[in-house]
Formats: structure tokens, sequence, C-alpha cells
């Protein structure tokens, strides 16, 4: 037989030996690397077990640990023993326990038949590849790394950090290029018995000895320099996640799997009945021969990563609760905040909905209950209107408010008569706000409500207080929203353009015109109104320049009509 | 906190003495098994389903404290072959909650394996439970070198009345009690023990309008590979030391996490209210109770336009209830 396979094992012996069993009935010889560390009579009873077939070995065993030599000199062990022992293989496939064949051997087979030539090892410089763990990549090679990393990881680092500050560099024997990949390929004889019959191997051997993580390096390196044809991929399957462990597969992937094409995955979960019975005992003879194609895997496995580094921005839950700053966006999606506009104009919020087709609720912040669109008591996600609620924790209500509307642009109203303390600010750092803001407009309310004027008087300069602080939020240099302040006097000056801009960028329906203007509330009598203010020792400036002369007070005589901006 | 655990774990030591064995099948726990922890007082009616939910998921062995029960639980627990039931009729405030003697037993059978501590009433969920044992998730937290798994405490509740239909032995709660609240949860971080602090669900919505801080917490860690030097200390909202308390991921990224499937509200929950309230044994004054028994006596309903019913685990990690974190 052409092929034959290296296993190294270090647990689960009965699917080792399910899976060897498996490759000699397809006429591989196996040869087996049990780790030292296993215990004695555990081997002695893998050993046995496996005694039936007349061509497998076991080789001397090595400790192995990860990142070390040991798995390198297992290797090297077992290939001398395969090559020498079997004379008719042609191609080497070194696997582990865990591996699992995904494909009909035939087809393995035929494959590399019809390639005697080419070695499978992942193979690439060190400055190329993106997953190296901890930093480590060109350094792997030039210090030396005599402690584990796993058990003296204090050593390690201390022992790295030493060889860097006194510039420790090893030198690289013969000059040879460093190259790295994935620990699991498939060499021809030719290339793999003159990496282990080179006169020079013990110069490269002591070298290898103190690089880190030889396993990854060695053959890597080494192939590079007899290989005629190098196939830089490993026909094994196997994903990493962010941390440089292998994922596992389960029985769920199996669908997964039969659609990778691949010849070989790793890890299998040793408990994944359904996939073990699957790949090993039913032929599946419907898999069609094609390239090996594991790309779909590839998705599912990086947004893993992706979940796990990165996360769902906005999402505060138990298990994301990030520290402030390292949210990568404090709410989810984009929402829009008015400020003023539903004083200044009667149908504000009808208006808005019908324009943009996005949800529009009341003042979200008002003392005395949540106004959530159209008077409703409960929203998305089962949200509360009360208060109490609300006040509770407001970055929370807010911040699961965008993230269970998902999908929906919200809009709402607010003032300096909400209860805007503990949020303004995570609101103007919040780069998915959009505030628009015409200042002193809560005079209206004032100047319409029924008070007597000495409270009028008090509660305008309690609100212009608390608008100004507002101001000084959305002004500061933190403040990421979007922000639009126009004074009150501008702002009625020329109404339409501001709220053409901010209808455009909410951009929910395609870019037009609008049509139709809110109506304006009537503010006859308003500049008589501040002039009164100002007559009693308060000074009303949020809202702008009005004419205080009583006699022309043309800019609100002639109430907005619809009209058409070109 | 190294006193504090130190004081949790002789608080255990002492409350060894107050539980009585009925029947101990401890020898039959092997090394690697995963073990179910739990107290319990007349919950008869929901042990079958309980067992038999942590069977299928692969629990190897149950630990149970029964806290005086006379509706027949115990009988039925101690012939099962995979139970190892203890019984006190001491006080369970004063064991803090059952904490004490959970304590206790961890410290002696939960050494160096997977335990999991849940209520009879609590259903864990984690991702791909419905294609994968526990044990797959415990190898993988092993693997990934993490030794506690968070799992938010979710309320369920029917539609309707909360007694409307009642709940049969064996039978599955989530078929009653099908509902949950998908997105009102507020969470603070608690600086001394680290843990998060979460509250909200339909007990915040009706319960505690007026009284947000007095909400239950909703934060549990109940899958922990034990070792004797652990303790829980207040239920299994907090662990010592307290990085196993670090169950949420800090720098933007998800942790994996499950929920626990809360399923008190079924028909039953009128008399056990009503019960806990004159035995007063539950947490600050039993004032959860009160709140409930004044408010179910009005209007039992918990459910509202936004209820989310429950499909499964997928459903539950999209509205971000729970997470994959990068196991896939």
């Amino acid at each position: 037989m052409s092929v034959g396979i290296i296993m190294l094992v270090h647990t689960a012996f009965d699917r080792a030996e399910e899976v060897a069993r498996h490759w000699a009935a397809a006429g591989c010889p196996v040869v087996f690397h049990v780790d030292k560390n296993v215990k004695d009579d555990a081997y002695y009873g893998f050993v046995k077990s496996m005694s039936d077939l007349p061509d497998t070995r076991f080789v001397k065993r090595h400790r192995c640990e990860w990142g070390t030599w040991g798995l390198v000199a297992a290797t090297q062990a077992a290939a001398q023993t395969l090559l020498d022992d079997f004379p008719d293989v042609r191609h080497v496939y070194l696997t582990s326990g865990a591996c699992l064949p995904l494909r009909p051997l035939q087809e393995l087979f035929d494959y590399l038949d019809e390639r005697p030539q080419t070695d499978f090892i992942e193979s690439a410089t060190t400055a190329d590849v993106p997953w190296t763990i901890g930093g480590l990549d060109r350094e792997r090679f030039l210090l030396r790394f005599p402690f584990s990393w796993r058990r003296q990881r204090m050593l390690f680092d201390i022992y790295v950090r030493f060889q860097r500050a006194v510039g420790y560099k090893r030198t690289i024997p013969n000059g040879v290029v460093p190259h790295m990949g994935s620990q699991w390929w498939c060499l021809t004889r030719q290339t793999l018995s003159a990496i282990l019959e080179d006169p020079e191997r013990k110069t490269y051997d002591r070298f290898f000895r103190k690089v880190w993580i030889p396993d990854e390096s060695y053959f890597q390196t080494l192939s590079r320099l007899y290989s005629r044809q190098i196939e830089s991929r490993s026909l094994t399957l196997s994903k990493f996640d962010y941390q440089g462990k292998p994922h596992m597969f389960y029985d769920d992937h199996l669908q997964l799997l039969r659609r990778s094409d691949c010849f070989v995955a790793r890890k299998i979960w040793p408990f994944a009945n359904r996939l073990y019975e699957a790949f090993l005992t039913d032929p599946d003879g419907a898999m069609k021969r094609t390239e090996p194609n594991p790309g779909k895997i590839d998705r599912i496995f990086a947004k893993a990563v992706d979940r796990r580094t990165r996360g769902r921005p906005g999402l505060y839950m138990q298990s994301r609760y990030p520290a402030e700053g390292r949210e990568n966006g404090v709410t989810c999606a984009q929402y829009s905040i008015f400020e003023g506009f539903s004083d200044l104009f009667e149908n504000f919020e009808p208006w808005l909905a019908k324009t943009t087709g996005a949800r529009v609720h009341g003042h979200l912040f008002a003392p005395d209950r949540v106004e959530y669109s159209d008077g409703q008591t409960v929203m998305n996600g089962a949200l509360s209107d009360s208060a109490k609620l609300r006040n509770y924790n407001k970055r929370a209500f807010l911040t699961s408010l965008i993230w269970n509307t998902r999908g929906e642009r919200q809009c709402f109203q607010l003032g300096p008569m909400d209860e805007i303390e503990d949020i303004e600010w995570d609101i103007a750092k919040d780069p998915n706000a959009q505030i628009s803001v015409i200042t002193g407009a809560w005079a209206i309310g004032l100047f319409k409500s029924n008070r007597n004027f000495a409270d009028i008087r008090k509660e305008a300069a309690r609100l212009q207080q608390i608008e100004s602080t507002h101001l000084n939020a959305l002004r500061s240099e933190w403040a990421k929203a979007r922000i639009r302040i126009w004074t009150m006097a501008e702002f009625i000056e020329a109404p339409m353009e501001p709220l053409q801009t901010i209808i455009d960028e909410i951009g929910r329906t395609r870019r037009k015109t609008l049509a139709e203007a809110p109506k304006m509330t009537d503010l006859k009598g308003f500049p008589q109104f501040l002039q009164s203010l100002k007559n009693q020792g308060m000074h009303p400036y949020l809202m702008g320049d009005f004419p205080i002369d009583p006699g022309k007070p043309d800019t609100q005589e002639p109430k907005p009509k619809p009209y058409l901006i070109k | 906190m190294r006193w504090r655990r130190k004081y949790a774990k002789m608080r255990a030591y002492g409350k060894k003495y107050s539980m009585r064995s009925v029947s101990d099948n401890t020898s039959a726990i092997r090394s690697g098994d995963i073990l179910l922890f739990s107290t319990f007082r007349n919950e008869n009616i929901r042990l079958p389903y309980f067992l038999d939910y942590y069977r299928r998921l692969g629990v190897s062995h149950f630990l149970m404290v029964d806290n005086d029960s006379d509706d027949g639980g115990r009988p039925y627990l101690a012939q099962q072959p995979d139970v190892s039931l203890w019984t006190t009729r001491a006080s369970y405030r004063r064991s803090r909650f059952g904490v004490d003697w959970l304590n206790s037993l961890q410290r002696q059978y939960g050494h160096g394996h997977w335990c999991l501590t849940v209520d009879p009433d609590e259903l864990f969920v984690y991702p791909f439970c419905d294609t994968r044992p526990i044990r797959a998730l415990t190898d993988w937290l092993d693997s990934s070198h993490v030794r506690s798994f968070g799992a938010m405490l979710l309320d369920m509740y029917p539609k309707g009345r909360i007694d409307a239909v009642p709940y049969r032995a064996g039978q599955d709660p989530i078929e009653i009690a099908a509902w949950f609240d998908p997105g009102n949860y507020v969470i603070d971080r608690n600086p001394s023990y680290w843990n998060l602090w979460i509250q909200g669900g339909p007990r915040s919505r009706m319960f505690f309008r007026d009284l947000p801080k007095k909400a239950p917490a909703l934060n549990k860690i109940p899958l922990v590979k034990w070792d004797k030097r652990y303790a829980y200390v207040s239920s299994t909202h907090t662990l010592l030391p307290r990085g196993l308390n670090l169950t949420y991921d800090q720098w933007g990224g998800e942790k994996a996490s499950g929920v626990l499937l809360h399923t008190k509200f079924l028909s039953t929950f009128g008399e056990k209210a009503e019960e806990e309230l004159t035995r007063k044994q539950h947490y600050a004054g039993s004032v959860e109770y009160k709140a409930y028994a004044e408010k179910i006596q009005k209007d039992p309903d918990l459910w509202c336009n936004w209820s989310e019913k429950y499909i499964n685990w997928r459903q539950l990690e999209i509205l971000g209830l729970m997470s994959k974190g990068n196991w896939a």
C-alpha cells in the first residue's frame, strides 16, 4: 500500500483504535506513538488490543507536552519506523488519535496516486502568517525556550524578557528560512527520508529543540530544503480558536463535515458517536470526488472567534459587560433625539412618524412615566413604562430599548423638564445618536401654561439652567453624537431647511423633498412673554434674539403654510 | 476575601451535622462524573421531570438535601439509584438558604468534579444543549481552562392566570410556563465580589415597579469545576474565590453562557407562596413573597404584549440572553 499512517495518541484509546482499524482495513500500515505521560497499564492495554493487526508498530514513547520538542521526536521515531518497516509506503500521513477520515479512503489513495511527487504540508514564512499566538513569531526561532509555557509561565515570560533585554539572538543553522504551518502533514518518502537522513540533522535537531512549538516548524522548514513540489496546505481539516486551541467537532457538525469534502478532520470529540458511526462504518458512496473545500466550516469558526473577541455591539448581558470605552458601540443601532421640536410644532410626532416611517416616542425620560409611542404601557422586550424602573438604570433602559427594536429606527423627544441627568452624557458620547436641539423651545410650554407668573419665572430659570448644562455636554470635546443645535429664533426663521437635513439623515425613505411641514404652534405674544421674564429680572437667552417690538410680531404672524423646497 | 471564604467553609462544616443521610449512593460516583447538587422542600410533583431532564443531559449523580418535606418526595428520591439524599429539619434561612448544606456536600463529594447546583424549578439550558450532552460543554471548558460557567435565571410564566392550567407530575413545565421577558434586564457589577448583579424580568416589571432595587437577583453561576477550597457565598449568585465570578468579558467580547429556565410560576405557586409567607424562611424577610401574594390575588397574569414564547436555546442566543462565545 502506498500510504502509511503515523498516529500520535495520548487519550481516548477506544476511538484511536477504531480509527486505526479503519486505516488498517484499507491496507495502510499504522505506526503509533503513545505519550509517555499515559499510565503503563493503559498503554499496554492499548498495545494488546491492537496486537491482532499485523501491520501496526509501536515506537519508543516520548513525553509530549504542547509546544515542546517531544512531539517532533515522537514523529521522527515513528516516521523512521514506518519508512524502514514498510518499503512500499510512498506517502506518510501524520495524524492524531482525535483525527477522523471523512471520505472513503480509496478516494484519498487515488488523490495521492495522481500526485505521487507532491508534499502536502502547510508551510509559510513567519512574516506571512497571521495566526501566531502570544505575539511570538520570528522570536520563536531567535530565542531559547527551555521552560514550559503551560506549567512554568512565569519563568517562560521572564526568560523571554531577559533575552530580549540583553539582545540575545540565536543563529539559524545553514541559513535555512524558518517556515511554520499546521503540524498535520502528508509527506512523500523522498522528502521525509531526506529530512531524517540529512547529514546535518544533528545540527537542525539541536536548533529546533529550543525553538518554541517546534512541531509547527521543524518539518515545515526542512521540507522546503528537499521537496520537489510543495502544496502548502494540510489535507487535515483543523480549526483553531483565538487562543490557538483546536476547535472540537461534535455530532451536530455531521452535515457540515460531509460538505467540507476534506479527507481527514480533527479534533473529534471522543463521545461524538454519530460522527464516528457515520464516517467509519457507512461508506457513503454519494460523496462527490471534489477538491477539499473547508470554506463553509471556516466561516462558522471565524464567526465564533469574532463573537468571543468583539461580541455584539450594543448588547449588555450576563457574559458581555464591557468596561467603559470598551463597548465598541454604546448602542447597537442609530436613533434620533429631538429636543424642543414637539414644543414648537403641534403635530410633530405623528408628522415625523409619517414622514420617516420610524418609531416615534414621546418623552422617554419624562418624570412621571415613560411615554412610549401610541401611549403603550409596555415596549419591545417587555420594557415597562414605570419611571422608577427606568430611573433605576437609565443607560440599561436606553441600550435595551435600542437593542430590542433592532431593525426599526427609534426617535424620541427630550427636554430640560425630563430626567436627563445620568443619561445626557451617555447620549452625547454615543456615535449612534442623532441629536437635534432647538434651544429655549421649552419656554413655549410655560408661555402657554396657565400658571402664576412667579412660578413661571422660577421654572424658566430652572429649565434654562438645566438646558445650559446639557448644551455644555453636547458641545464638549467628548461628544461623539451627530449634534445640531439651533436657537429657537434661528430655527423659526427657516424651519424647513434643518428639518429636511434631519429627515435625509434618518434616510429611511428614499430621498425626497418634504411635501408637508409640521404645524408650528401659534407664537403670537411670545416675544412679549420673553420680555416680561426679562422685566422680572430673569434673563432668557437660549431662545436667541426675538424682535421685542410688540407692534410687528411678523415672524410669527404668517403661520407656516405647507410649501415646497426645491 | 480569604477570611470570608474561610467563614463560609466553617459554616458549611458546622451545618454538616444538622443533616441526616437517607440514602447514600455516593460510592457509585466515578472520577469525571458530572454531579448535581440541589436542596428542596415539598417539590415532589416536580422531581420526576427534574431527574429525567438532567439525566438526559448526562448528569451522573444527584446529591439532594431535603428540607423537611412532608409530601412524599423523600421516599421517592430514596428509591432512585443515582440519587444520594440527606434530610434536615434545620432552618433554611439560618443555613443561608441552603448554601451551607450544599457547600458541605460539595466539599466532601464535589472536589475535582464538574458540579451543577440548581433548584428543582430550574432547568439548565446551554449552547447546543439540544445536540450535545453536558459532558461536551465541560470537556470544552476544561480544554479552555475555564472553571465556572454562568447561567442567568430566566423567569418563565404562562399566558393567563398562573393557576389556570394545573401542572401534572412528570410533565415538562415549559409546556405551561412557555413565556418570558426578552429584553428588560439591568446589570450592575458588584465591586467587592466582582460578579454581575442582574435584575429585571416579569418579577421586576410586575412586583417591583416602585422598588426596583429590591427585585430579586437573576445572575447565577451554577456550573463549577469544584475544588474543595471553593464556596458559594449567597445562593449560586456569588462564589469565592472571586475570580470564579468573572464569567463575563469586559473587553467587548462575549464569553459562553447559558440560562436557567425558572419555572416557579406554575399552578403550584399559590400554595407555595402562602406556605413561604408563614414560614418566613426566605431572603430579606420573604419580602419577595409578600409582594407576590398581594399581586397574585389581584391580577395573576404575568403575560404582556411583548412576552416571548420559548422555542430553544438558539432563540435565547439571538435575543442576547445567552451566548455561544467561541464554542462552535
